[in-house]
């Protein structure tokens, strides 16, 4: 089922275009023009090529900053995603149950991410934080201000906390619009639970995990507030992510133009990582044995 | 369906519940301390509750002034939102047109920057056209990442709205806009409900980019609790009224909206 052509339709797209131009665009430009000038005062700044560029790839904090949000990246998916699609399946489907996890289960997303931070800088103190004096309690030394593996432990527990309701969201969504009919068919089969899971129910939840991949993934590598409020990147660096590092840079020391030159690389890095994740996941969708169980179903076809 | 193994799952839900409420009990158990309790003596409920906290919220006007700011700002950028991405994501979910696999991708880059790397230029875009401090500034900051998600659910959702419905309406001698307005629009209504939702959401709990682009009248209930606290020298309870009371409007939200995402939906992009 292909889409008919229409130029026109370029019109119903045009305020999209302007409202995010003006808002993303612009800015972006004006970034561009930092990244490749020196700028002394407000009306003196002298053209550098790509000096900026060249100095921030070499810059080894830097490396550290990026090696430390890839690694955290990385843990964060590894650990939402199994552990979101693993809630999803065992939420209640009906009834005030549902209604009741569902409300439950979500909040952490609707709570403001420096007070998410405020939360667990409380709740993790060893002084006087439930989660802190417990541990210490069972005779584990535990400091998050002064430890950096547990400051990093705590910030990776608080994404947990703070994100995988997004994941299982999603994932009870597209779980709740699978047909009954499908099921009714692998019990005539004799499926196992496992073969349901994998035959039925992953094939079907394929576009609202790719959307949550990519989320997760895009928003992880951009955490800034969480960790600023509760660990203020520290100990040493331990907890400084690339956006915290940027900040420093941008706000803190007002070095405009490595500061853009770092943006860019910074923004360059995250669209490669998603292009090739969202390629990546297109083939294996439309490989898999969702072409052949996931033609009837009410999502749309398979473009894009 | 058959449900085996029931009483593990349910008992891995509500370990995960427990994990998941910990913090937040917390919270509020704190809200509802004094400062003195909560620093002398180690206690697991308050043991003299106490609404003075939340009573310093409700009559500081720089406190609730924070939550009608964040309101009033959040509410802009989801109507707005939901507004322009109801047209693209029709048509992206209806025809092909020159450059419009381009296009969408584009739309999600902006999903993908960096909100630390747009302060300088939003400061300088801002304070040029005169909007800095004001709700509209930072509803407009916030549309970079919701309108490309906007348009992406609601693609989704009407993919999954049958064509012929369009081409029955067409035939029938509706026009485009009163096709949208009177037919499409019913179909899509949970699509939207999801839509409005996550832009809340990811408007709400944002704080960088707002804190940056309000001084005093726009200033949101986010930053009013950290600039607060970092003058009067860690209040805790009333911070922790504070942070209870962000919750709150999160909550209602998503009650209002259970519905539609308990009916599910299966995202047709991607």
């Amino acid at each position: 089922m292909s889409k008919p052509v229409n130029q026109r339709a370029w019109l119903l797209v045009v305020p999209v275009v302007i409202c995010v131009s003006f808002s993303a665009v612009l800015p972006l430009m004006t970034v561009v023009n930092y990244s490749v000038q020196d700028i002394i005062g407000p009306e003196q700044r002298v053209f550098v090529g790509t000096e900026w560029f060249r100095s921030v790839l070499r810059d080894e904090e830097l490396h550290g900053a990026l090696l430390r949000q890839v690694i955290f990246s990385l843990c964060v998916l590894l650990a939402q995603i199994p552990l979101g699609i693993g809630l999803a399946l065992a939420m209640p489907e009906k009834g005030w149950r549902a209604s009741a996890s569902l409300v439950v289960l979500a909040m952490p997303l609707l709570i403001p991410w420096n007070v998410v931070g405020t939360i667990w800088q409380i709740y993790a103190r060893p002084d006087i934080g439930l989660a802190g004096r417990a541990l210490n309690r069972l005779g584990l030394s535990y400091n998050y201000t002064g430890n950096s593996v547990d400051a990093w432990l705590t910030v990776l527990v608080m994404d947990v906390w703070h994100w995988t309701p997004l994941v299982a969201l999603l994932c009870y969504a597209g779980l709740r619009a699978i047909p009954d009919a499908y099921y009714q068919a692998a019990r005539i089969d004799g499926a196992s639970r496992l073969a349901v899971f994998r035959y039925i129910q992953l094939p079907k939840l394929r576009g609202v995990l790719m959307i949550a991949v990519l989320l997760r993934f895009m928003d992880s590598f951009m955490i800034y507030t969480e960790p600023f409020v509760l660990t203020g990147g520290g100990p040493g660096n331990a907890t400084t992510f690339l956006s915290e590092y940027l900040t420093q840079k941008a706000v803190g020391q007002f070095d405009l133009g490595p500061a853009a030159a770092f943006s860019l690389v910074y923004f360059l890095i995250i669209l490669l990582f998603c292009f090739v994740l969202y390629n990546w996941m297109q083939r294996v969708g439309a490989g898999g044995p969702d072409s052949a169980a996931g033609t009837g179903g009410g999502t749309g076809g398979p473009h894009g | 369906m058959a449900r085996p193994g029931f009483g593990a799952r349910s008992l891995g839900l509500l370990l995960y519940f427990l994990f998941s409420m910990l913090p937040v009990y917390w919270l509020l158990s704190m809200s509802l301390k004094t400062s003195e309790e909560t620093l002398a003596a180690f206690t697991i409920w308050p043991t003299t509750p106490t609404l003075a906290n939340y009573r310093v919220i409700f009559t500081e006007p720089t406190w609730y002034w924070g939550y009608l700011n964040s309101i009033i700002y959040v509410s802009l950028n989801t109507v707005l939102s939901v507004l322009v991405a109801l047209p693209a994501a029709y048509a992206f979910s209806r025809y092909s047109f020159l450059g419009d696999k381009h296009m969408f991708f584009w739309l999600l880059t902006n999903r993908m920057t960096p909100p630390a790397v747009f302060l300088l230029p939003f400061f300088q875009l801002y304070s040029s056209v005169g909007l800095m401090d004001t709700h509209l500034a930072v509803a407009l900051a916030h549309m970079v990442f919701n309108v490309p998600l906007a348009v992406w659910i609601l693609e989704g959702f009407m993919s999954g709205v049958p064509r012929e419905i369009d081409e029955t309406a067409y035939i029938d001698g509706y026009g485009f806009p009163r096709f949208f307005l009177a037919i499409f629009m019913k179909q899509i209504r949970a699509g939207v409900g999801v839509t409005a939702f996550f832009c809340f959401m990811f408007s709400w709990v944002e704080l960088l980019l707002a804190r940056t682009l309000t001084s005093v009248n726009a200033k949101p209930i986010a930053v009013t609790m950290t600039r607060t606290v970092s003058a009067a020298g860690m209040d805790w309870g009333v911070l922790a009224a504070a942070g209870v009371l962000t919750i709150v409007p999160g909550g209602l939200v998503i009650y209002f909206v259970r519905h539609y995402i308990a009916k599910g939906f299966a995202m047709g992009r991607v």
